[in-house]
C-alpha cells in the first residue's frame, strides 16, 4: 500500500470508525459497511487496510468480500439502478424492464455506462411487492414499472 | 400529549413511502397548520398497513375512513372536506369491485375483513418510533408480568401451550426449541432475532420491524427472560435500511425506559440487544450459516449437531427465532397460551401472515388463522385475479417451496397439509400466477435464484443444483429431451435427500412440484417445441392476424432480419425460419395485429 492512502481523509474517517469500535471481534461484515459507504466500493487497498487494522489475514477479508453480494470490488455508477428480480417483480414482468434498461443504457447488467453515470444491476426483493415490479435508481424507489417508462425516469437523474 | 378529535395515520412503510407517502405527510401537516386545526387533529406516521398495491394510504379516526392513493395534491381537498366541514372525500376511498359498492370503512374493506391480526396487530395503528404509542396498545405489559409474576419455566410452558410454531419456515414448535436453550448449561447465552428475509417475494418480516418494532423487542426480551439469555442480536438484510433505522431508534427508547439494559424493571433481570446487518446471501437465513455471518465470517451452514442451542455463538447456548415468531410472543404472554390455541387447526395454531403478491388484484400483507383456505386468500382477500384473467397455480414458500394448483385451493392451511402435498409453509410468500406464466420458466427462476445463493460448501447443493439448471435451460429453448423430465426427478429427489442444510433441501421443490402438477407444460416444452403460455422466448412465435392486419409495413420496416413480406394494404406474413424472436413488430404495429404465441 502506498503512503499517500494512509493520509487520504477517508482512511481518516474508517480508522477513526474501527478504533471507535467497542470490540474488534466479530465486527468484520460491519467495518466492511463502513469502508463500502466511505469509498463506494472495496478495492483490493482498502481490503489490505482493513485486513491490518482488523488484525486479520487478507485472504478471510477477501472471502468474505466475495461471499456477499451487497460487496462490490467494482465502483458503481454515479446513480446505480437496481432493478428488483423477487419473484413478485419477476411474475409482474422485471425482466422487461431490464431488456429496456439494458437497451437504454447500451450495458448488460452488472456493468456501468461508459460515462460512469449508470451501472445496472439486479437484486433480490426489496420487499415492496406491493409496487412490482420496483426499480431503485440512486436511493429512490419507483415502483410499478413499466418498459415505456424508463426514459423518463433516467432522464429524471441528472448530473448536479 | 394533548387531547385531539381526530387522528389522521399516514402509512410509513416501505412500498407507500415509495409511492410518495412523506409528500402527503407533510402537505398534511401544513394543511393543518394553515387553517389552524393542528392543535385538534393530530397528524401520525404509522408502519405499513398491508395493502400496499393501494397506497399511500391515509386512515381517519374515529371515523376508520380508508383512503387510497392519496397524493399531496389531494390533501387540501381532504383538509377542506373531511378534516374542517367533516364530509367524506368520495372520489379517494377505496372502490369495491363489481357487485361490491364502494367502501368508506376500514374494518368493512374485504381486504381486512377476514384477517385476524395478532403479529401485525399494531401495524399501521401506531407510530412506530414513538414508544408510548406501544405502551398504550399494551406494550410492555407481558415483560412486566413475566418478570413480576412468572418464572421463567412458566413463560416456556405458555409458550408450549400456545403451540406457537417456528415462522420462518420449519415449523418447529417454539416452547420446545426454547425448553433445550433453557436447559443447556453455560455461562452466557445468547437470543437472536432472524430478521434475514431473503425469501423474494416475502415481505412480513420488513413490516414487522418497520411497524411494530417494540413487539419484536418485547417478545425477544421475554425469550431472553425464559432462556437466562443476557444478550442478543437482530440480524437484518441490510437492502432493509428503514427498519434498521427504526430498529436502533426502538432499543434506544426501551432502554431508555428501562426496559432494555442491566436490572430491567428493578429485578436481576438484564438483557442488552445488538443490531447486526446481513450482506447479502441468502443462504445467512439457515440458522448456523447466520451466526457465522454474525461473527463476522463467510455465512456457510454447518452440520447439526450440535445444535444451537448447545454450541451456537461464539460456542454458547444460543435460540435463533424468526421476526415473525418473536412478534406473537408478547401477546401470547400477555393472554396466555389457551387464546392463541383457540385459533388454527389441530397442529398448526394461531395465525400466520402471508406476503400476497404477483397476479392478484390486492397485493399485500394478510394475516389469518391458520386452517384459513388458499381460495379464501386470493380470491376473497386479495380480489381474484388480475384483469379477470385465469388463475393457474400459486407459489407458497418462496423459493424453497413449491407451486400448488386449482385443485389445492380449498386445502386448508397447514404445516402438516401443505407439506403432504409437496409445498411448504415456508416464511409465507404465495405468488399467485396466471395463464401468461409458464411454469418451467418460474422453475427455472427459483432454481435460477437458488443456484446463485448456494454457498458451495456441499456437492449435491452446488453441482446438483447447476446440472438441473442447466436442464431446465435447455428445455426452454427447445432443446429439451423426454429423458431430461426423469434426470429432473433423479436429481432432485437426489439434492433433497443428501444437502447439508434447509437451502439444498428444499431448492428442488419448485422444480419438483411443477413437474407433478404441470407435466403437460414440461411436455408441450419438449415434444411440440412449444410455450403454452407464451412466456418462453425461444420458443415464441410471432404471427400476424390477416384480419387485422392493414398492410401497413411498418412491421416489415423494423424487422431486422427481412423476415416479413408483403405488399402494401395487403395482410403481411413472418417467415418463422428467419424470424428472431425479437418483438420489434409486435411494438411497432399500429393496430396489435401480431401476436406472441
Amino acid at each position: 500500500m502506498s503512503t499517500c492512502c494512509k493520509t487520504d481523509r477517508r482512511y481518516e474517517e474508517l480508522t477513526a470508525f474501527i478504533e471507535g469500535l467497542p470490540d474488534k471481534k466479530g465486527e468484520l461484515i460491519t467495518v466492511l459497511h463502513k469502508a463500502q459507504g466511505v469509498f463506494g466500493y472495496l478495492p483490493r487497498e482498502v481490503q489490505e487496510f482493513v485486513a491490518d487494522k482488523m488484525e486479520l489475514p487478507l485472504a478471510k477479508v477477501y472471502g468474505v468480500v466475495n461471499f456477499y453480494s451487497f460487496f462490490h470490488m467494482e465502483p458503481k455508477g454515479r446513480f446505480p439502478i437496481s432493478v428488483c428480480m423477487g419473484t413478485a417483480c419477476y411474475v409482474r414482468g422485471a425482466e422487461d424492464v431490464v431488456d429496456e434498461l439494458e437497451k437504454q443504457l447500451k450495458i448488460k447488467v452488472g456493468g456501468v455506462t461508459d460515462d460512469g453515470k449508470f451501472s445496472l444491476d439486479t437484486l433480490r426483493c426489496v420487499g415492496a411487492c406491493g409496487l412490482a415490479p420496483v426499480v431503485i435508481v440512486n436511493g429512490r424507489v419507483y415502483g410499478h414499472v413499466t418498459p415505456s417508462q424508463i426514459s423518463s425516469i433516467l432522464a429524471e437523474h441528472a448530473d448536479a | 400529549m394533548g387531547l385531539y378529535r381526530s387522528h389522521v395515520l399516514v402509512c410509513g412503510g416501505t412500498g407507500c413511502v415509495s409511492s410518495g407517502s412523506q409528500a402527503v405527510l407533510d402537505a398534511l401537516k401544513k394543511g393543518l397548520a394553515d387553517k389552524g386545526l393542528d392543535k385538534e387533529i393530530l397528524v401520525v406516521a404509522t408502519g405499513c398497513h398491508g395493502m400496499c398495491e393501494m397506497g399511500p394510504i391515509v386512515v381517519v379516526y374515529p371515523e376508520g375512513t380508508f383512503y387510497c392513493r392519496v397524493t399531496a395534491a389531494d390533501v387540501p381537498e381532504l383538509v377542506e372536506e373531511h378534516l374542517f366541514k367533516g364530509r367524506i372525500v368520495d372520489r379517494l376511498i377505496y372502490k369495491g369491485e363489481g357487485t361490491v359498492a364502494d367502501v368508506p370503512h376500514y374494518t368493512d374493506i374485504p381486504f381486512y375483513k377476514k384477517q385476524h391480526r395478532i403479529a401485525l396487530r399494531n401495524c399501521g395503528y401506531i407510530n412506530p418510533e414513538n414508544i408510548d404509542e406501544y405502551i398504550a396498545r399494551d406494550g410492555y405489559v407481558a415483560l412486566v408480568k413475566a418478570v413480576t409474576e412468572m418464572t421463567p419455566d412458566d413463560v416456556i410452558e405458555t409458550v408450549k401451550e400456545s403451540g406457537l410454531r417456528g415462522r420462518g419456515g420449519g415449523g418447529f414448535p417454539t416452547g420446545l426449541k426454547w425448553s433445550f436453550c433453557a436447559r443447556s448449561a453455560g455461562d452466557k447465552k445468547y437470543v437472536i432475532c432472524n430478521a434475514d428475509e431473503g425469501d423474494p417475494g416475502a415481505f412480513m418480516d420488513r413490516s414487522l420491524l418497520e411497524g411494530d418494532p417494540h413487539a419484536i423487542v418485547e417478545g425477544m426480551l421475554l425469550g431472553a427472560y425464559a432462556m437466562g439469555a443476557s444478550e442478543g442480536y437482530v440480524y437484518c438484510r441490510a437492502e432493509y435500511p428503514l427498519a434498521i433505522r427504526r430498529l436502533k431508534r426502538t432499543i434506544e427508547q426501551a432502554t431508555e425506559y428501562g426496559f432494555l439494559g442491566d436490572n430491567i424493571l428493578g429485578t436481576d433481570f438484564s438483557f442488552h440487544l445488538h443490531i447486526k446487518e446481513g450482506a447479502g446471501a441468502f443462504v445467512c437465513g439457515e440458522e448456523t450459516a447466520l451466526m457465522a455471518s454474525i461473527e463476522g465470517q463467510r455465512g456457510m451452514p454447518r452440520p447439526r449437531p450440535p445444535f444451537p442451542a448447545n454450541k451456537g455463538l461464539w460456542g454458547k447456548p444460543t435460540n435463533i427465532n424468526n421476526v415473525e415468531t418473536w412478534a406473537n410472543v408478547a401477546s401470547i404472554i400477555r393472554n396466555g397460551g389457551a387464546w392463541y390455541a383457540a385459533l388454527g387447526t389441530e397442529k398448526s395454531k394461531g395465525t400466520k401472515v402471508f406476503a400476497l403478491t404477483g397476479k392478484v388484484n390486492h397485493t399485500g400483507l394478510v394475516e389469518v388463522p391458520m386452517g384459513t383456505t388458499i381460495r379464501e386468500i386470493v380470491f376473497e382477500i386479495g380480489g381474484g385475479i388480475l384483469n379477470g384473467k385465469k388463475f393457474k397455480a400459486v407459489q407458497i414458500g418462496g423459493p424453497s417451496g413449491g407451486c400448488l394448483t386449482e385443485e389445492h385451493l380449498d386445502i386448508p392451511i397447514s404445516y402438516e397439509s401443505l407439506s403432504q402435498v409437496g409445498a411448504i409453509m415456508g416464511s409465507g410468500g404465495l405468488v399467485v400466477m396466471d395463464e401468461d406464466n409458464c411454469m418451467v420458466d418460474v422453475a427455472k427462476f427459483f432454481l435460477e435464484f437458488t443456484q446463485a445463493e448456494s454457498c458451495g460448501k456441499c456437492p449435491p447443493c452446488r453441482e446438483g443444483t447447476k446440472k438441473m439448471l442447466d436442464i431446465l435451460g435447455r428445455i426452454v429453448a427447445g432443446k429439451g429431451t423426454p429423458e431430461d423430465l426423469d434426470s429432473l426427478q433423479y436429481l432432485g429427489t437426489m439434492i433433497k435427500e443428501t444437502s447439508l442444510c434447509g437451502l439444498g433441501q428444499t431448492a428442488p421443490n419448485p422444480v419438483l412440484t411443477t413437474l407433478r402438477y404441470f407435466r403437460d407444460e414440461y411436455e408441450a416444452h419438449i415434444n411440440e417445441k412449444r410455450c403454452p403460455a407464451g412466456a418462453c422466448v425461444e420458443l415464441a412465435r410471432y404471427v400476424i392476424d390477416a384480419k387485422k392486419c392493414i398492410g401497413c409495413t411498418k412491421c416489415a420496416k423494423v424487422c431486422p432480419v427481412g423476415a416479413i413480406s408483403g405488399t402494401v394494404k395487403q395482410p403481411h406474413v413472418i417467415d418463422q425460419d428467419k424470424c428472431i424472436k425479437c418483438g420489434a413488430c409486435a411494438e411497432a404495429c399500429p393496430v396489435k395485429a401480431i401476436d406472441r404465441r
